[in-house]
């Protein structure tokens, strides 16, 4: 993470979840960012057409891996439960959304 | 705290609408690597290149990576050739291109723009050597890429270097005849040519510019094709409001993009070029916004209304959203790179005439034409004369990147691949302009140009 952490703005990402409703999808996407420590400050979900989306916000202050790898696990386990799972870190929303 | 309709709306565009950034380009000045020995100053370009460029394409990844935004080229563009060339008195400027060539395959980028003369009010000895190497330089190397300005307002049009070029393209075609010409699309003549452009191939590295920059080219027709989509139906005060919002987006992208390249690799940022610039994929087509905008095809009546209000539109949204925009902001409107523009060549919607007026509120001119084989030099010239006409007399940027396919007719494809697609070769008029164009001398500039 040693280059986004130099940004002052923080060491936020934002990790969307997307795909049929099913047992199972919250736990999946949390164990991994707990097991690299990685806390998150805020989940929201709601149903976008006949879809789960759930959007996730989280610190990587203290993860034990860069974002690369972070999403290379978030997409092997994205595989697993059937979703689509994308991190992308929080600067990408507010400079396109918030002037 | 963003809603989670803005950050859907943001992975939308991205994922499923094509955004991204076209292309993030290092200019870097060359002024500093003349030298009465050609050899010498090869490699002081090569090295100067490599070692400024150096960590260009492993940024552009990472970056990438971590923002989640496509950035699709790396490139370089240099000091107009035809200036660092000139102290080395040699007949022919080819090793300087292929100085460029190792050094932009060395640092991993796909293009390097700057092969380049600027001769709109006359020819220096360099800029008539650039000129006689242009046709080897293309053929001969991968990377590189050239751009020749022949036009501006303030100068008029340097007729004899329209002629010039005419003939330039068609020695350029003919050296690349087994692979249909493509040394043409790595060739571009202009009028008013911006000096910022990170387009290629008409990008080089202007006088006015700091010794090393990132500029930035963002994309996104699929994107906005979806905006106009959802207000099908609405009048067009709503439109270009639609518009002008969806290009806010895609040009606050770009800004971040270069902002942070430029941080990380320690140069100035330069501007974003906010152009919509289509490739030959589905979902990334000018074309497609124009005909989303109500018309059954690209090039029928309606056209130019339609093109000019997405041109300004794009403009006004981009402009509140980086406060150092240039290049060639607007829409692209290149025939061989755009699915949409190729279906309306071959469904007989669009034709060569209406093009040259579709350039006229359009960002850059004619592009990526493929004319027939035998189509003289002279004609092209004349061609090349009409559209810088537009230019000089409306004050904007124009452009012509024409390739006439060696051994094909009215009918045939030309076919390249990848970001330069396919197009359908297009009549041109059988009659000749031969006497025209070979009068020669200056076409004076008109008298707007006197303004100061």
């Amino acid at each position: 993470m040693s280059q986004l952490k130099e940004n002052p703005k923080g060491n936020r990402i934002i990790v969307s979840i997307m795909g049929p409703d099913r047992v199972g999808i919250i736990s999946g996407v949390t164990g991994v960012l707990s097991d690299n420590s990685i806390n998150i400050l805020d989940i929201s979900q709601t149903t976008l057409q006949e879809f789960l989306v759930m959007v996730l916000v989280a610190d990587m202050e203290k993860s034990k891996v860069d974002l690369a790898t972070l999403k290379e696990l978030l997409n092997a386990k994205a595989k697993v439960i059937g979703v689509r799972i994308d991190a992308q870190h929080e600067d990408v929303f507010n400079f396109m959304h918030r002037i | 705290m963003l809603t989670i309709q803005e950050i859907m709306e943001t992975i939308k565009m991205v994922q499923e609408e094509n955004l991204d950034i076209r292309t993030v380009t290092m200019g870097i000045s060359l002024r500093d690597c003349s030298h009465p020995n050609s050899k010498t100053a090869c490699t002081k370009i090569y090295d100067k290149i490599t070692r400024l460029a150096e960590n260009l394409v492993k940024t552009g990844e990472d970056i990438a990576r971590e923002f989640g935004i496509p950035i699709v080229n790396k490139r370089i563009s240099v000091t107009p050739i035809s200036m660092v060339a000139e102290s080395s008195r040699v007949s022919s400027y080819l090793p300087f291109a292929e100085a460029m060539d190792r050094a932009a395959r060395n640092v991993g980028v796909n293009y390097i723009g700057g092969f380049s003369a600027l001769v709109h009010k006359g020819f220096t000895n360099g800029d008539r050597v650039l000129i006689d190497s242009i046709a080897q330089a293309l053929s001969s190397t991968e990377t590189v890429c050239s751009s020749v300005n022949v036009a501006t307002t303030k100068a008029g049009i340097n007729m004899d270097a329209v002629y010039t070029m005419g003939k330039v393209i068609k020695e350029t075609a003919r050296l690349t005849e087994e692979r249909d010409g493509l040394g043409c699309a790595k060739l571009v003549v202009f009028a008013n040519v911006p000096e910022d452009n990170p387009f290629m191939a008409g990008a080089f590295h202007g006088v006015g510019e700091p010794e090393c920059v990132i500029n930035v080219g963002v994309s996104g027709p699929g994107v906005v094709k979806s905006a106009v989509e959802r207000v099908k139906g609405a009048e067009f005060g709503i439109l270009a409001e639609t518009i002008k919002k969806t290009a806010f987006k895609v040009t606050r992208m770009g800004e971040l993009v270069g902002r942070t390249a430029a941080e990380r690799l320690g140069v100035p940022f330069g501007i974003v070029d906010l152009s919509l610039a289509p490739t030959p994929a589905v979902g990334d087509s000018v074309a497609d916004i124009l005909e989303a905008m109500g018309l059954e095809r690209c090039g029928t009546h309606g056209t130019i209304a339609a093109l000019a209000l997405l041109n300004d539109a794009v403009k006004k949204g981009g402009a509140m959203a980086s406060s150092y925009v240039g290049g060639l902001s607007g829409a692209f409107i290149p025939v061989s790179e755009d699915s949409g523009m190729i279906r309306a060549v071959v469904d007989g919607a669009l034709t060569m005439d209406k093009l040259e007026a579709m350039t006229c509120v359009c960002s850059v001119g004619l592009d990526m034409i493929a004319v027939p084989g035998d189509t003289s030099a002279e004609t092209i010239a004349a061609i090349i004369a009409d559209e810088m006409a537009i230019g000089v007399i409306n004050q904007k940027t124009t452009a012509v990147r024409i390739i006439p396919a060696p051994g094909k007719e009215v009918g045939d494809f030309v076919e390249y691949g990848g970001l330069l697609g396919r197009a359908p070769v297009m009549a041109v008029t059988p009659f000749p302009s031969d006497e025209f164009v070979k009068r020669g001398g200056r076409i004076p500039a008109p008298i707007h140009s006197l303004s100061n």
